[in-house]
């Protein structure tokens, strides 16, 4: 008979967790597996509130299995270390993205893409290959494979970095991948949430004008004045929209509810290319013709794999960009869990376990 | 007040045009201009027919205007050139495929991309720069700046290398730019048409792996023994669609009906490309998911500029690919777009203007 959470692994854990599609966390008892030859236990100290986490924990795609404990953008220190481990060691400050664990064998394996393995698993709601549960960052510990942990930049502040772990690398590694980081191109990003807010500051590092394409006209004066976009182009205005057309190199689509393609890829120049990133439940209306007249193409990506998720940390240091965030509690996660499906945050929460998650 | 077609030009011509959406084609008498100091005329020999021709003198685009003379595939014998042409002389075999003008200026055209220029112009159903209309080679001359004529090889047949100026570069020019032309490539064709069967050619010659992929499983002998395929799938069969997930580093998309591309995509690898070179009317159904899993991508493209136009010819004469084809009498066309319009022919109709278009003269 399969243990429960609790007894299932040697190390205590306690975080919070979704029992039900309701969504609703609260506390919850479980355990993390012996620190292995080849792991690194760490000891969390915040972990950001990424919209996939909402998602997940309302069954939103219809995958999730409760309980789940949500969060990986997890950002702690080093408090034990396997005997083979040579990357990291204890004390040092460190970063847990979406992925935990892959086969390192197969192709995307060897080319360093080990986010497209297809035996991938997740840093929760995935199952690893003893068989057990992950359960994600909302909680104290966490012990992971030394090649799934990313070192953290000592300039990065933790809380405000937190969220470069699945937000920054997934507008970073489409826009290495596609071909979309030449100085002085333009870059459209369409949507200015979490995602969208921190693809503008990675833009602008590149060197690209950077356009906000929003549905709320109200986030022009953030987009421009703190943010460092160039310019603003409120996708309900008809004018607005014909007077952009065919002005863009590349356009990274953030939004994840079901919108039109259509407006966004005449925004495209020829050989333009609309990157989505935002993941919608139902299939989106894509019309062909401006495809094939302006040769422009509609690609996907997802994260990153762990050396450029490395490398996306390391430029970001480098550059100084980090997340726009408000610091929670643990006990005010379904509060702002309600604010986030209302996109009413500035532009990520990021739970400060350290101090607030008490059993 | 605007001159007639018959006379808003000094040299006599004859055609075949269609004059309403019926799409009934009859001979046209027009003209064709002076050959300027940039021209070369030749006497157009062979027409391909393209199922764009069908669309446009059906009106289906909502584009077209009437009296309308189509054909972009269209190959040749020089008669004349203008002063200051430099490639061509009498004599030479020739070609002309869907561009006759562009504004050779702009970013696109300084990178041999007339295809994507502004203002580019179609060979037929266009205004040229002095205003008049274009019409098309279902006619026994041509005119045109040397700067949009093909050289045609001598090894190449010219009736079944004239469906090369656009099926040919329609397919050529994506497997080059997405990349799809690497020896021990997977590449899947949808749809074995005029489009479909030259990519099966052009991309056995690059050295791909090849799978058809049609709804008729009647292609297969066809499209395996003649065409060199290496495989074939039926899309509408569930296990053998299953059977190659994941195994295709692109496709080629010809198909212009409305069809689905979930089962398209999952048929590529990780990173895989399926790019649409058939226009469906109406939007389809893209489902992203299954696009940011793996990093796939969906493009499109159109044609291709002339110097890669060139090449792709010379890419065929090297490699001997010509279209297959069926050639007809141009009294013939009529019956011929009905039996496009039912996809019954192998695989491109190919009109035989020098024996059968006369004039009434």
């Amino acid at each position: 008979m399969a243990k429960s959470p609790e007894e299932e692994h040697p190390q205590k854990a306690f975080g919070w967790a979704a029992k039900d599609s309701s969504g609703l966390l609260s506390p919850f008892h479980f355990s993390r597996r012996e620190t292995g030859d080849g792991d690194v236990t760490i000891k969390i100290l915040y972990c950001g509130v990424c919209h996939s986490d909402l998602h997940n924990v309302k069954n939103e795609w219809g995958f999730t299995m409760y309980p789940v404990v949500p969060g990986h953008e997890i950002v702690g220190t080093v408090t034990k270390t396997g005997k083979n481990v040579k990357k990291f060691k204890v004390g040092e400050q460190v970063g847990v993205g979406v992925l935990v664990d892959s086969c390192k064998r197969c192709e995307s394996c060897q080319q360093d893409l080990e986010n497209y393995c297809p035996q991938m698993i997740f840093t929760y709601n995935s199952f690893s290959q003893d068989g057990t549960k992950t359960y994600g960052g909302y909680s104290d510990i966490v012990v992971v494979d030394e090649h799934y942990v990313l070192r953290f930049p000592e300039n990065l502040p933790p809380d405000a970095g937190a969220p470069l772990l699945c937000a920054g690398i997934t507008v970073y590694s489409p826009m290495k991948y596609y071909g979309m980081t030449e100085p002085g191109k333009h870059l459209g990003v369409a949507g200015l949430g979490g995602l969208g807010h921190v693809a503008v500051k990675i833009g602008k590092a590149f060197g690209l004008k950077v356009t906000v394409i929003s549905t709320s006209p109200k986030k022009e004066d953030e987009a421009i004045n703190r943010l460092g976009a160039d310019s603003f182009l409120v996708s309900s205005d008809p004018a607005k929209m014909k007077a952009a057309i065919n002005t863009m190199d590349y356009i990274i689509d953030t939004v994840s509810a079901v919108h039109p393609l259509a407006p966004l890829i005449s925004l495209l120049k020829l050989n333009g290319k609309l990157i989505t990133v935002g993941l919608p439940e139902k299939p989106l209306e894509l019309p062909i013709f401006p495809l094939v007249l302006g040769r422009k193409l509609v690609g996907g990506s997802d994260v990153g794999g762990i050396k450029e998720t490395q490398e996306m940390l390391d430029f970001c240091a480098k550059h100084g960009i980090t997340a726009d965030i408000e610091l929670i509690k643990m006990g005010d996660i379904n509060t702002a869990m309600e604010r986030l499906a209302k996109s009413d945050v500035k532009y990520r929460f990021v739970i400060d376990v350290a101090n607030s998650l008490s059993q | 007040m605007a001159k007639s077609p018959e006379v808003e030009h000094p040299n006599k011509a004859l055609g075949w045009a269609a004059r309403d959406t019926s799409g009934i084609l009859s001979p046209f008498n027009f003209s064709r201009r002076a050959t300027g100091e940039k021209d070369v005329k030749f006497k157009v020999l062979y027409c391909g027919i393209c199922h764009s021709d069908l669309h446009m003198i059906l009106n289906e685009w909502g584009t077209t205007t009437y009296p309308l003379i189509p054909g972009h595939e269209i190959v040749g014998v020089v008669t004349e050139v203008g002063s200051k042409v430099q490639k061509f002389k009498v004599g030479d075999k020739v070609g002309v495929g869907c561009m006759v003008g562009a504004c050779l200026s702009c970013d696109s055209c300084s990178n041999h991309l007339e295809n994507y220029c502004p203002k580019m112009i179609l060979t037929y159903g266009a205004k040229y720069y002095d205003g008049t209309t274009t019409y098309g080679g279902y006619s026994d001359t041509m005119v045109s700046d040397e700067h949009f004529v093909i050289r045609i090889p001598e090894n190449l047949p010219l009736d079944s290398s004239a469906p090369l100026l656009c099926a040919g570069i329609t397919v050529y020019s994506p497997l080059r730019f997405y990349g799809l032309d690497k020896p021990g490539m997977h590449v899947g064709v949808v749809g074995l048409g005029g489009l479909g069967h030259v990519a099966v050619k052009f991309a056995k010659a690059m050295g791909v792996k090849v799978t058809v992929i049609s709804t008729s499983p009647n292609k297969k002998k066809e499209a395996m023994g003649h065409l060199g395929a290496d495989s074939f799938l039926v899309s509408k069969d569930q296990d053998q669609m299953q059977g190659a997930q994941g195994t295709m580093d692109g496709i080629i998309d010809t198909v212009s009906a409305q069809h689905p591309l979930l089962p398209l995509i999952g048929l590529l690898k990780t990173q895989g490309k399926l790019v649409m070179v058939g226009a469906p009317e109406k939007p389809l159904e893209l489902p992203v998911f299954p696009l940011i899993m793996a990093r796939k991508l969906l493009g499109g493209s159109c044609i291709g500029g002339m110097k890669e136009t060139q090449e792709m010819i010379d890419f065929a004469a090297k490699h001997n690919i010509k279209a297959d084809i069926e050639v007809i009498p141009v009294d013939y066309v009529n019956t011929a777009m009905e039996r496009l319009q039912k996809a019954d022919v192998r695989y491109r109709f190919v009109i035989d203007i020098a024996n059968t278009l006369k004039s009434n003269a």
